[in-house]
């Protein structure tokens, strides 16, 4: 199903995948549809809301069911394991709900994104969560977008919703990252030159020889952060290493390279004046400055800042190689007195993995604290609160006033060497000055 | 409606509206009784039901917590008008019945207490002093489901089909 007089490839993936899913042969910007949905999430804060909107919608309508039980994901990870009774009576409420109506549950196995990540998403879906950074998927080439709780349970019962397709706004990017310079970086710069509300309602598209140099990690970083500059959602296309990803999951994603419908963009139809242009290679660790995640700055430009809190960890900086950069850094030496450093694996299977790669060692031996797999210190819920007093360097998404626990709290976003780095000195310290 | 206006700034954040340590809260008034705690720890004392919010750019920015515009309407406030709203609190606020519009310029044109009018259906702010501000009108169907109270109550009066 595609327009007669077009090829695929002069046709953003967005929109192919909105147009699909709706029913159409094309859609542009501006339209709206309504798309079915493949999966939908919610977790253990938005999700006992979705449970009351659900339960209402049920009352009032008489339709008391989940619209494909097998599509609705239950994620418990903000609070897990839950350091207040609220906390467990809403993840109970949950659990029950799961257990009621046969949908998906994951309990305590790792953060939400992190977990519809491994071998849950495909591409070419439409995918909505019930949190902002559900525009990860799109790392795998999905539709995949944040709503709310009611939206959410809208969506349980009916299985679509309504959706104003983005326009696009596309990156084009070229070289290789640096050494200690990463995903991070890359949407740091984005919203370093197009700040928090430069991509409002928009979709990025990912393209150039830069965007398949890009592990699949930075690509999970990229496309996770991209809601922090307003974006509906985030893109790349499929090429090799994302059929090498899914091997893992024992799929085979080869038919993704084959088919038409995911051809990669023809650049002759890009205009490159109004793309937004990066260069990796010229890239350097950048840092987010209190309070904003679009108050971006080098990081040669904070250095000697001092900080009480480092965080490694969340949706964002929280996967295998996040920990493995962290650890090449801090092997060997000690968290500095008077910082303290948490590590928090996204998942069950990163955290298994580090373990049998001894990272978790190192990460004690420098005097590190290892959590389990929890949403936690991102967002200030638990498992390490920021206090009045505290600077905190963090490899997390968001630095608004209080995010991570006292209003008082200052916080610095970089990226998982720097925190690092900057843990090991007590000052924020760009990794580059320090390996070796 | 007509209503007595407190005014905020650019890139209110959803961590500001409704603070982390609030998330377990599911009773919406208890949600109400913290809006805007984090850019203003006396805002819902100060609020009365009907006053209106007017703030910059972004409005709403960060998290998708529905928390953030259910602390809101539960606070007492009848709307907010917002110079540019972000994306999914704009559509968490028609959701949950908390009536929203842009209205690009507003927030230079008026001032903490003034009392102001909004037509949603015209998508028209009236000022004190009688000027006019002409806002971005809410599409038919979304002006439908604010009006109904939300999307549950507009499900429920479309008999459980949209």
């Amino acid at each position: 199903m595609k327009p007669e007089s077009k090829l695929f490839g002069e046709l953003p993936l967005t929109h192919r995948i909105l147009a699909r899913r709706s029913g159409r042969d094309e859609v542009k910007a501006g339209d709206i549809v309504f798309a079915k949905v493949d999966k939908l999430m919610i977790h253990d804060v938005t999700g006992p809301l979705a449970v009351k909107s659900f339960k209402e919608i049920s009352e009032k309508t008489g339709r008391a069911k989940l619209f494909d039980p097998s599509r609705v994901f239950v994620i418990i990870d903000h609070y897990a394991p839950p350091p207040t009774v609220s906390a467990a009576n809403n993840q109970n409420l949950l659990r029950k709900f799961a257990s009621e109506h046969g949908a998906v549950l994951y309990d305590m196995v790792g953060i939400c994104h992190q977990v519809m990540v491994e071998g849950v998403v495909e591409p070419g879906e439409v995918v909505l969560g019930a949190d902002s950074h559900t525009t990860m998927y799109g790392a795998l080439s999905a539709f995949a977008t944040g709503i709310g709780s009611t939206e959410a349970a809208y969506v349980m019962v009916t299985g679509e919703l309504w959706l104003r397709v983005p326009e696009v706004i596309n990156v084009f990017l070229e070289g290789r990252l640096g050494r200690f310079v990463y995903g991070k970086d890359v949407i740091l710069e984005i919203l370093r030159r197009i700040g928090t509300e430069g991509a409002n309602y928009k979709a990025l598209e990912f393209l150039g020889p830069g965007a398949s140099s890009l592990t699949m990690d930075d690509r999970f970083t990229i496309a996770n952060m991209s809601v922090e500059c307003g974006a509906k959602s985030a893109i790349f296309y499929p090429d090799q290493a994302l059929v090498e990803y899914y091997k893992e999951f024992a799929k085979d994603m080869s038919k993704v390279l084959r088919d038409e419908f995911f051809s990669p963009r023809d650049l002759s139809t890009v205009s490159r004046e109004e793309t937004i242009n990066i260069d990796l290679s010229a890239l350097e660790p950048l840092v987010a400055k209190p309070h904003s995640p679009g108050n971006v700055v080098k990081v040669k430009d904070v250095e000697g800042v001092e900080v009480t809190m480092a965080f490694i960890g969340s949706c964002t900086n929280g996967r295998l190689s996040d920990l493995k950069e962290a650890a090449t850094i801090l092997k060997g030496r000690r968290v500095k007195s008077g910082v303290r450093l948490i590590v928090t694996p996204a998942s069950k299977r990163v955290y298994q993995k580090a373990l049998r790669e001894g990272l978790i060692d190192v990460f004690l031996e420098a005097g590190a604290v290892v959590t389990n797999p929890s949403c936690g210190p991102c967002f200030g819920g638990h498992l390490g609160v920021a206090g009045d007093e505290d600077v905190v360097i963090s490899s997390s998404n968001r630095n608004f006033v209080g995010r991570m626990g006292s209003a008082k709290s200052l916080v610095y976003l970089a990226n998982p060497a720097v925190v690092a780095a900057s843990a090991v000195t007590g000052r924020i310290t760009d990794p580059r000055d320090l390996a070796g | 409606m007509r209503g007595r206006v407190w005014v905020f700034g650019d890139n209110i954040d959803t961590d500001v509206i409704l603070p982390g340590k609030y998330l377990t809260i599911t009773d919406y008034k208890d949600l109400g009784r913290h809006a805007m705690e984090g850019v203003d720890p006396e805002f819902p004392r100060k609020v009365k039901q009907g006053d209106i919010i007017v703030a910059g750019r972004n409005f709403g920015c960060g998290s998708s917590r529905e928390h953030a515009a259910i602390a809101i309407k539960y606070s007492g406030v009848s709307a907010v008008l917002a110079e540019s709203f972000a994306r999914i609190f704009f559509r968490n606020a028609i959701n949950i019945g908390l009536p929203v519009m842009r209205c690009p310029g507003i927030r230079e044109r008026v001032k903490e207490g003034d009392v102001i009018e909004v037509d949603f259906l015209r998508g028209v702010v009236t000022l004190p002093d009688g000027s006019t501000i002409t806002c971005e009108k809410l599409p038919e169907r979304l002006l439908e489901v604010v009006a109904s109270g939300g999307l549950i109550e507009y499900l429920a009066k479309k008999g459980g089909e949209i």
